[in-house]
């Protein structure tokens, strides 16, 4: 015989009776890519309005920290994870802080880019009508700014939902678990299964958002947009 | 810990500068040579499938919704599942690292040509066609020119995202600067994983910059004091 | 307005899902038994299939002795998985006895079971971690090359790469390059010369394994109860000079977790393993892709320990 193996599963990408077999396995996976993903986001979300809102009350500010995000995020996420090993083991923590900072600076970015956007006539409007800084900023800068910030969630989500996989390598992932699986069995089923389902959970992902923007920016409908 | 943090930046700090790290096949020069390959390779051949798909979708105005959606979409392929799926159907070697980077590299620069295309105003293209321009030559002599700074900012972004991800490689035995990723790991050496992850974080941000200015020299003369840029620009982000 | 504050429902009803779903006592995000001080015992393992064939023996025991079990399987290298281990994240990983020494030290050169054994004792002493027995079962270290090869240069044994080693690549993980049992070990004890080029790929993983048949490397370091040797007709080369540590399959546990119930359950396993049958259920896995567990349950249940 020759010493190359015959790309045996080549011709059977995907054996449904493993699928089948394995259903509870690949649920649980796709539970734990969601929830991953969520926290992700929330934690993003949270820890991006802060830095943003600084970023455009203080202009100056905005340079470093775009500069200092967009460091981070060159950084290759399979390196900041291992690095944070030694910190926080294989517990959440490591897979949550990479995947947070990395939707840090899409956030921070875009949610400046929507508060910098809206006109400044709007706002010289409200303040004219007597609007406190807090008034002004949630109930007429952030609405105006909710376009560009949800098309900014949408890339973090999506970007996010990739990123996971990754922390397969260190005990986590998600749907990137199959792709060990499949990996160390030298078995295509899995990993088809595991690159199909993130690919859908993320279409549906950005397709929520799409929806949820709509919804929220009934002005911006009739429109360009 | 604040101690340790120290003796770690110290210790990274040797590691950088060791002059045994700057020569040899386990070398930095060397490495950061493989990961250039790897990355200008499949960019190339990402560019050559992508630019005629998304300036022929930008010319004819079929398939728009796809090319305007595919660089969200693209940034949902998850580039490990890829790579190990290219490396259990056909094995070791540079294929599937090559399948997964352009898989990943494709997307923006579809996009950014279409859109790029695309964004040619409306009372240009009609004063070429006024003065007799067909098709073909509408295409390169008006819409072409005007696409390219959008062409480049595309291949820009995919580049320097094919450089950050050009570590896989590592994971599936070739080499490149992930070697550091992944043999630090083994060898339980901290150092060199984080010089490892500044070499490459220094590298994309060089891309960024190298393309970038090589994006300021690309556009056309006629362009360049019109404020065409602007629009342009936003064109892409509304549409991002 | 109204667009804010349904905005802030549907982000405080995000919330509220999430938290739920955590604290709904969902497996997928549960990590270990560290909160619950050892009644719960977790048991972890690396990548590979021999690995999740004893895991899922141990947990399965574990179970039938009325513990209370929690698996975190297939979650990285040894260098991921070991440390969580020590920290707690899990109690319980199968292991091998040479692996684990010179992981804890890099520099050792013990190779026989007792001496092995006996240098890894206060290693694991001093990070509250515990060896129960260790097996007969051995999955060794070793040499692996095509039949092809194998008879191109008339390699039988290791020292028969003396003078050849020189024009062939030899591929292993990375560590290979510093630990006394790798390639520093065959030019001290063996006196063999530098070979080609060394490709770092994984421990007796697929990136060797394809490597190997598809010729990129001549020489491939391999673990010898992988299904692989046979599947693929690869030779061992034998070890004709004591070089490898024994690699005893042994459970290494958290000492605070590992009760006399759990040693018992634990033992009774490793009493019975031998390394034939270990390579028979590698195959099984490996190679027809049956199940893990159902590979360890069944054979639990032939042996009676079920």
């Amino acid at each position: 015989m020759t010493d190359g193996p015959a790309p045996v599963l080549a011709a059977e990408l995907i054996r449904w009776s493993w699928v089948g077999d394995h259903l509870d396995d690949i649920r649980g996976y796709l539970v734990q890519h969601i929830e991953l993903t969520g926290l992700a986001l929330l934690l993003g979300l949270l820890l991006s309005f802060p830095l943003a809102l600084a970023a455009v009350q203080w202009p100056r500010l905005y340079g470093p920290i775009l500069g200092f995000t967009g460091v981070l995020f060159t950084i290759p996420s399979l390196a900041l994870f291992i690095l944070l090993i030694p910190f926080t083991g294989l517990q959440i923590q490591t897979a949550l802080i990479g995947l947070t900072i990395y939707t840090l600076l899409i956030l921070v970015r875009n949610i400046v880019e929507g508060l910098r956007g809206v006109d400044p006539d709007v706002r010289e409007a409200a303040q004219a009508m007597g609007y406190t800084r807090a008034r002004q900023l949630f109930q007429v800068e952030l609405p105006l700014a909710l376009p560009v910030i949800i098309a900014g969630v949408r890339i973090a989500t999506v970007t996010t939902i990739g990123l996971v996989t990754v922390t397969a390598l260190i005990g986590w992932g998600g749907l990137g678990r199959l792709f060990i699986d499949g990996f160390t069995l030298n078995f295509t089923t899995p990993i088809v299964v595991g690159i199909v389902l993130s690919a859908l959970l993320a279409f549906a992902a950005d397709l929520l958002l799409v929806g949820l923007q709509y919804r929220l920016t009934p002005w911006a409908r009739s429109g360009g947009g | 810990m604040g101690g340790d943090a120290v003796n770690v930046v110290n210790e990274v700090i040797a590691w950088l500068t060791d002059p045994a790290q700057w020569s040899g096949p386990d070398g930095i020069p060397v490495r950061t040579l493989q990961h250039l390959y790897y990355s200008l390779l499949a960019t190339a051949i990402a560019g050559a499938i992508a630019l005629p798909i998304g300036v022929y979708i930008g010319h004819t105005g079929r398939g728009a919704l796809i090319a305007v959606n595919l660089t969200n979409l693209g940034r949902a392929i998850p580039s490990l599942g890829i790579i190990i799926l290219m490396f259990t159907l056909v094995g070791f070697g540079l294929v599937p690292v090559l399948v997964a980077l352009i898989a990943l590299a494709v997307p923006p620069i579809v996009t950014n040509s279409y859109i790029g295309v695309r964004s040619v105003d409306r009372d240009v293209r009609d004063a070429a066609e006024g003065m007799g321009m067909r098709g073909r030559q509408v295409l390169w002599q008006v819409e072409l020119p005007v696409a390219t700074p959008l062409i480049m900012a595309g291949i820009r972004t995919s580049a320097v995202q094919v450089v950050a991800t050009a570590t896989l490689a590592a994971y599936v035995g070739l080499g490149g600067l992930g070697r550091y990723l992944i043999d630090g790991l083994s060898q339980r050496d901290l150092p060199q994983v984080v010089g490892g992850a500044i070499l490459v974080a220094v590298l994309s941000l060089l891309t960024e910059l190298v393309l970038g200015r090589v994006q300021t020299l690309v556009v056309p003369r006629g362009l360049a004091g019109q404020g065409a840029d602007a629009a342009v620009r936003a064109k892409v982000e509304k549409a991002a | 307005m109204r667009r804010i504050r349904l905005g802030g429902a549907a982000v405080a009803a995000c919330l509220a899902l999430v938290l739920a779903a955590c604290g709904g006592g969902n497996d997928a995000l549960e990590g270990g038994s560290s909160q619950s001080g050892g009644s719960t015992v977790t048991v972890g393992s690396t990548n590979f299939s021999e690995q999740l064939i004893l895991a899922e023996m141990y947990a399965a025991v574990l179970k039938k002795a009325g513990v209370k079990v929690d698996t975190r399987l297939n979650l990285g290298s040894r260098e991921v998985v070991f440390p969580a281990l020590e920290k707690g994240d899990i109690d319980l990983l199968p292991e091998y006895n040479g692996s684990v020494l010179s992981f804890l030290d890099p520099k050792a050169t013990q190779t026989t079971t007792e001496e092995v054994n006996t240098a890894l004792s206060p290693l694991l002493d001093a990070k509250a971690l515990v060896a129960l027995d260790a097996s007969p079962a051995e999955d060794k270290d070793d040499w692996a090359v095509t039949k092809k090869t194998a008879d191109k240069y008339g390699l039988a044994k290791i020292s028969d790469l003396k003078g050849k080693a020189h024009e062939l690549v030899v591929g292993g993980p990375p560590e290979l390059k510093t630990r006394p049992a790798g390639l520093p070990g065959l030019k001290k004890v063996y006196g063999i010369e530098d070979f080609k080029e060394f490709k770092a790929l994984d421990a007796g993983g697929p990136l060797t394994t394809s490597a190997l048949n598809k010729g990129d490397i001549d020489v491939g370091r391999v673990f010898t109860t992988q299904g692989a040797i046979d599947e693929f007709g690869w030779v061992l080369l034998q070890e004709d000079k004591p070089l490898e540590p024994a690699q005893n399959i042994v459970p290494i546990g958290r000492k605070d977790a590992m009760t006399d119930q759990v040693k018992q359950a634990l033992n009774a396993i490793s009493a019975k393993i031998t390394t034939e049958e270990l390579t028979k259920l590698n195959k099984l896995v490996d190679v027809d892709k049956q199940d893990p567990e159902k590979v360890a349950n069944d054979w639990l249940t032939q042996q009676g320990l079920l």
